[in-house]
């Protein structure tokens, strides 16, 4: 059974099929039509609804909300949370103010995209100290509108987030928190329609759960899971649901790595790994939407083991290492040892991501890293780039150059590192570097770029990392300017 | 409102002193707005169902080009829940639902004739069974050649429909005479339209074999039509009712039909109400998007760079059937001059055949391929002038006195091209931008600015003169609450809005008085499709004559019954003064009931002096003209294709606005749709015809961060419209749409930066990171022949 409150509502739910999402409960077992859906698929944000959950901050269990696709999440990963759609904000009558705001700035016209909009305003608002364009833009990259061209919206992002006033679910906050942390977890499932969803606390749990049940899907974020089930239209007869494991969405800085528990949204490992590699959080934030980052974890954008997943080239070249669990036993593999070919993985029948230990940066390192796509936002690399540099007295003491969307496997540019290693840091080197880069990789052409210009660019992107080393000031990316 | 609240004499008097605040001119919100955001706005798919509900998922061909050998559907029947599978043979009237020509067989009728044309329908108690059981069905082909370019369609000259010319003067002598002559083509991409919601209908089975229809449609006449013709009903036996859309575009013009009229059919099949409702990849690979063009183009012209003469060879790539490709590549071919004097003109359309997709209606309706490509033309002129391209664009814009004839014997009346772009080249700083701009990419290796400021003129009426009608149904109740219905739709344009505040105005009652209906056909029929931008102009007058009529009914009472004259009876602010007398407008109202007034109207309008020859491609197809300007500022990266939209400046005339609100909506909203068209919206077909880029995955529009955090809108100022439309406004729904040209003209702008200006980069549309990037190989191998192309990589440091 799983419990969840819908708004105030304590709903508990034992029978229901376990690869129902969110959106379609909403809509066909809730009769609740203010959510819609646009293309359910996770690309749209029509359906976003907020899902708020308790968090530990100075000593105290306070709400956080946060957006999410309602068509990519599973009702399995509402147990023990708040579920808020866009009929709850309106009170006796009486528009909430992220409600009020696109009224008053016009920000509707069709209205389709609106509640969606609303609902990632409203998270917004809730997480943001001010009216601030960038985190506007951040909040809403993942909600299309085809009538307003945003700026209306931006608009009422800024009016709702100027000051607002304390509502409804501030004044409920104490009395939401205790509900939710009657609701237990672990040791749980949800069963419906021939299929199951098991919910394990504990790492030492889903150990025990894996290895009886080696044919299970994990489900973290699942929002790439779930478009098997809306998308392929296939059945997901046996999941295990990662989301209740607190040990699994821990954050630890290292003195020699950063620890990073495999389900930990990609949203909370950002500020981490920005501190550190200022590049690795710029990327983070065009990896997909808020939404999708929101739910989206480290472990399954690894473990998923997509050509073009944008974490994977990074933490390649920086020499990241997974610690994997399987039973009792546990070890770690260097994560370019982890992809073997197209979504193969050195993972055994029972075997999972534990953590992601990433290296701390080093003096002299030189970590740059970039995307290239059509569109800035919420969009999947053609080419994904990262290279680290450790330059002494002019010359290229080590080199971790990997790439993504050139191979079926995210991987290293071995020819292209083996053409910098021991070399003067120069453009001479760079272009006999972009020379053997040709030959690293045989990239195909699809709709999102052609073979020529993926090896050009991936060329090119090297170029740009030494331009950026070597004379700092020039201008070199557009993407600064959003 | 439904009690007499009486006030003093004094009190009435005063508010009739005051402005009425939601009259036309107004800043009045969406009618829907709060509903919207409250998530009460109810859609088709919102709809309460039926317990015995029918939903429909259709079979999608999964060849090109081919023909049925044999479709088994006992395989269907399998599946529980299962109501019926319909093919071709089930559709009990007529099987074409061709919009004007026919063509569009309702399901694949002995051969398809491209991938994702549906072949069989399935209804079942869910849209999993549904689909579970239309997957299930047994389709064998017999494949045929498929032909799926537009150069291929050429070479074999398959049309849709015949090729067309507009011509004035002798373009082959103009141009053998000219001091200069440039030959170029340009490709430019289609366009998903995108509409949030998907294309929907649900039909519920009435008595006398009738059926009433909830479609999202910008032409509900039209699907009633379509519905009673494959029913083989009269029309009078079908209802469609459209309250709103989640968005059209162009898009639920003519294709919103096919999924009522599947509907309707296995309605009338099994007596059950029955729901279709594309899901997002379905729709995309189904339903025609805006055409992909291919152009030709020979241009002879001066020193100065004045057109002396220009042949223009338009090819559309229509996809399988005719659907609107007549009159949408006839427009494309009117606006092939936008805002220029062509000199001597030859004008050439082709509308070419392919087994794609039916390609259809979408904001601007052939008109944005026309202008991008004679857009393209000024900037080829101005590089290989060296001279500025605004400088090229104003030279060669209509005269007001002379030069002032179209290349289809329209004179160009009321001109703004002129004074709009000397308010906004002033307003945006251009010169002073193009200085700082070569200032930067002399010093900047990698990066490149772009700027471009270029024109909008578009055509306002639909150029089949006869679809140049609306009516409207206003009824006022005894309470002084008034019912307005119009033939024209909600899609999100505000169009309800601003024909409420039409009617607010002609009764001068607040448009909180004014209850909108959903579009429906028994209420005003024989309707016109909602678009060509004509939706206020045309239902705005049309109610504009209904309240009128209603109001004069009014005035006659009130002078018989009190002894004035008409003169002394005015109306304001809620009030009705009559000589001295004051009376609210319910007291008038229920006065006039109880005399016996009738207090309901029909309104119906039709634009005057429009007439069009074809077969001599001569007359004035426009009423008038909407201009607008943008100025679009980028920065490319050189070494990627990258590139951002940092600032734009726009001027759009919309004449003596409705509302500005709305209209600004409009401008913001087609400026960024046409962005998307033109930069990150690709659409992409394998070697087998198949979409690759069918859903938001793989094809992307704007998102809010490629909107310039500089953006600068404005609405022209003080310029009524001079024609007499209503409360002399101008139609705003396409036109912005073309203000997006300046973006992908200022990034070829960047991009000829690395050649001195010297050269056009070849860059067809949509200018992707792609693209650009081999249009900046394109110049460092003409700029530097034997040069290695990526010196300066070295050289910066």
């Amino acid at each position: 059974m799983i419990q969840f409150l819908l708004n105030r509502e304590l709903r508990s739910e034992s029978a229901l099929d376990p690869n129902l999402t969110v959106l379609r409960y909403l809509r066909e077992h809730l009769r609740r039509t203010g959510t819609k859906e646009g293309c359910n698929s996770g690309d749209c944000g029509a359906c976003t609804v907020v899902v708020g959950e308790l968090v530990a901050e100075d000593g105290r269990e306070r709400l956080r909300y946060r957006s999410l696709n309602a068509c990519l999440t599973f009702v399995a990963a509402l147990h023990g949370k708040q579920l808020l759609v866009v009929e709850d904000l309106e009170q006796r009558g009486r528009l909430h103010a992220v409600q009020q705001a696109v009224v008053d700035r016009h920000a509707s016209q069709c209205g389709f995209c609106t509640p969606g909009v609303v609902m990632s305003l409203f998270a917004l608002q809730k997480n943001a100290d001010g009216p601030n364009r960038e985190r506007a833009c951040e909040a809403l990259a993942g909600n299309l509108c085809r009538c307003t061209g945003y700026r209306p919206i931006l608009a009422a992002a800024e009016q709702a987030c100027g000051a607002p006033e304390p509502d409804q679910f501030d004044a409920a906050e104490a009395e939401t928190v205790a509900a939710l942390k009657a609701i237990v977890r672990g040791g749980t499932e949800l069963a419906g329609n021939d299929r199951r969803c098991l919910l394990p606390a504990s790492v030492d749990e889903l150990a025990t759960l894996y290895t009886a049940y080696p044919e299970a899907r994990l489900l973290a974020g699942g929002t790439d899971l779930a478009l098997e089930v809306t998308q392929q239209h296939r059945a997901l007869p046996l999941t295990i649901h990662l989301g209740g494991i607190e040990e699994l969405k821990r954050l630890t800085p290292g003195s020699e790595a950063i620890e990073i528990g495999a389900a930990t949204p990609l949203a909370d490992c950002q500020a981490a790994l920005a501190a550190e590699y200022p590049d690795f959080g710029a990327l983070l934030k065009r990896f997909a939407s808020l939404q999708i980052r929101n739910q989206g974890t480290l472990g399954g954008n690894i473990g998923n083991a997509s050509p073009i997943g944008d974490t994977p080239p990074l933490l390649i070249a920086l020499g990241a290492r997974l610690l994997l669990r399987k039973g009792e036993t546990s070890r770690t593999l260097a994560l370019e040892d982890f992809f073997l070919d197209y979504k193969v993985t050195a993972l055994e029948s029972g075997e999972f991501i534990e953590k992601i230990l990433v290296p701390r940066a080093r003096l002299g390192q030189a970590f740059r890293a970039y995307k290239l796509s059509k569109r800035l936002d919420d969009d999947i690399s053609a080419v994904c780039a990262a290279f680290n540099l450790l330059i002494e007295d002019g010359r290229v003491r080590e080199a971790r150059i990997a790439f993504g969307g050139m191979a079926a496997i995210p991987r290293r540019a071995t020819a292209c590192e083996r053409a910098l290693l021991g070399q003067p840091f120069e453009a001479a080197v760079i272009e006999r570097a972009c020379t053997a880069l040709a030959g690293d990789f045989d990239p195909l052409g699809d709709f999102r770029a052609s073979r020529e210009y993926r090896l050009l660019a991936a060329q090119n992107l090297l170029r740009k990392a030494f331009l950026e080393l070597h004379a700092p000031a020039l201008p070199t990316r557009v993407t600064d300017h959003v | 409102m439904s009690e007499l609240i009486s006030h003093s004499q004094e009190e009435l008097a005063a508010l009739f002193r005051a402005e009425l605040l939601t009259g036309v001119g107004r800043s009045v919100r969406h009618e829907s707005a709060a509903k919207h955001a409250s998530g009460e706005a109810l859609y088709i798919d919102d709809r309460l169902e039926f317990p015995n509900q029918l939903h429909v998922y259709a079979r999608l061909s999964e060849r090109a080009h081919a023909r049925i050998v044999r479709i088994d559907s006992a395989p269907c029947y399998a599946v529980p829940g299962v109501a019926i599978v319909i093919t071709s043979a089930d559709v009990p009237g007529k099987l074409d639902i061709g919009p004007v020509f026919p063509g569009d067989p309702l399901l694949a009728d002995g051969n398809v004739q491209y991938l994702g044309q549906p072949v069989l329908a399935v209804a079942a108690d869910s849209l999993d069974n549904a689909r579970r059981a239309a997957l299930a069905a047994i389709v064998e082909y017999e494949d045929l050649e498929p032909v799926l370019t537009v150069d291929e369609a050429l070479r074999r000259r398959q049309f849709v429909l015949d090729s067309h010319s507009q011509r004035r003067g002798d373009a082959a002598a103009a141009l053998a005479e000219a001091p200069h002559r440039l030959a170029g083509n340009l490709r430019i991409g289609g366009q998903e339209h995108f509409y949030l919601e998907t294309q929907i209908a649900s039909v519920l089975p009435t008595e006398d074999g009738g059926m009433l229809v909830h479609s999202s449609t910008q032409h509900p006449s039209e699907v009633q039509k379509l519905v009673a013709a494959v029913l083989g009903v009269p029309l009078n036996k079908v209802e469609v009712d459209m309250r709103r859309m989640g968005g059209g575009f162009g898009g639920k013009e003519t294709q919103a039909a096919a999924p009522a009229c599947l509907c309707a059919v296995i309605a009338r099949l099994t007596g059950r109400p029955t729901k279709m409702r594309l899901p997002r990849n379905e729709d995309m690979r189904i339903t025609g998007k805006r055409h992909p063009f291919q152009v030709e183009y020979e241009v002879g012209f001066d020193d100065d760079g004045r057109l002396h003469g220009v042949h223009i060879q338009l090819a559309a790539n229509c996809g399988y059937s005719p659907d609107l490709s007549g009159a949408i590549v006839d427009r494309a071919m009117f606006h092939a001059d936008n805002a220029y004097y062509l000199g001597d003109a030859l004008v050439e359309g082709h509308r070419c055949k392919t087994n794609l997709a039916s390609n259809t209606a979408f904001r601007g309706f052939g008109g944005p391929q026309g202008m991008l490509a004679i857009e393209e033309i000024m900037d080829a002129i101005a590089r290989h002038l060296g001279k500025d391209p605004l400088a090229v664009r104003k030279l060669n814009y209509y005269g007001k006195t002379e030069r002032n004839l179209t290349h289809y014997h329209q004179t160009v009346e009321h001109n703004l091209l002129e004074e709009m772009t000397a308010e906004l080249e002033a307003s945006c700083e251009y010169a002073a931008r193009r200085e700082e701009i070569r200032t930067f990419n002399a010093r900047s290796p990698v990066l490149k600015k772009g700027l471009a400021l270029t024109p909008v003129k578009f055509g306002i009426s639909f150029t089949s003169s006869f679809l140049n009608q609306a009516g409207a149904l206003v009824h006022v109740y005894t309470d002084g609450s008034i019912h307005l219905n119009h033939g024209g739709t909600e899609m999100g344009q505000g169009l309800n809005t601003k024909v409420a505040q039409v009617v607010a105005e002609v009764f001068q009652v607040d448009v909180s008085r004014i209850q909108i209906s959903p579009a429906n056909t028994g209420k005003v029929p024989n309707t016109s499709p909602t678009a060509a931008s004509s939706g206020a102009d045309l239902n705005g007058k049309a109610a504009k004559e209904a309240a009128q009529t209603i109001r004069q009914r009014l005035v006659e009472f009130a002078a018989r019954h009190w002894q004035v004259s008409a003169e002394d009876v005015q109306f304001k602010n809620g009030q009705v003064r009559i000589r001295d007398r004051y009376l609210s407008f319910e007291e008038l109202v229920r006065a006039a009931y109880v005399g016996q007034v009738s207090l309901s109207s029909t309104g119906f309008y039709r634009t005057p002096k429009i007439y069009y020859d074809r077969t001599q491609a001569r007359g004035r197809p426009f009423y008038y003209y909407a201009f607008g300007m943008a100025c679009a500022q980028v920065l490319v990266d050189t070494l990627t294709g990258e590139y951002r939209l940092l600032r734009a400046d726009i001027l759009h005339d919309v004449g003596a606005s409705l509302n500005p609100a709305i209209d600004i909506g409009q401008v913001e909203g087609g400026f960024v749709q046409g962005m998307g068209w033109l930069t990150c919206e690709e659409l992409v077909w394998d070697d087998k015809g198949r979409l690759l880029t069918a859903g938001p995955a793989s094809y992307k529009i704007p998102t809010v961060a490629d909107v310039p955090a500089d953006l600068r809108v404005k609405l022209l100022e003080n310029r009524r419209n001079p024609e007499d439309t209503v409360f002399h406004s101008k139609a705003v729904g396409e036109p912005p749409f073309m203000l997006g040209i300046s973006v992908w003209c200022a990034i070829k702008d960047a991009v000829a930066s690395l050649a001195d200006y010297r050269l056009q980069p070849a860059i067809d549309a949509p200018a992707t990171p792609e693209r650009v990037l081999w249009g900046v190989e394109q110049m460092k191998r003409l700029q530097q022949p034997q040069g290695a192309v990526h010196e300066y990589a070295g050289e910066s440091t």
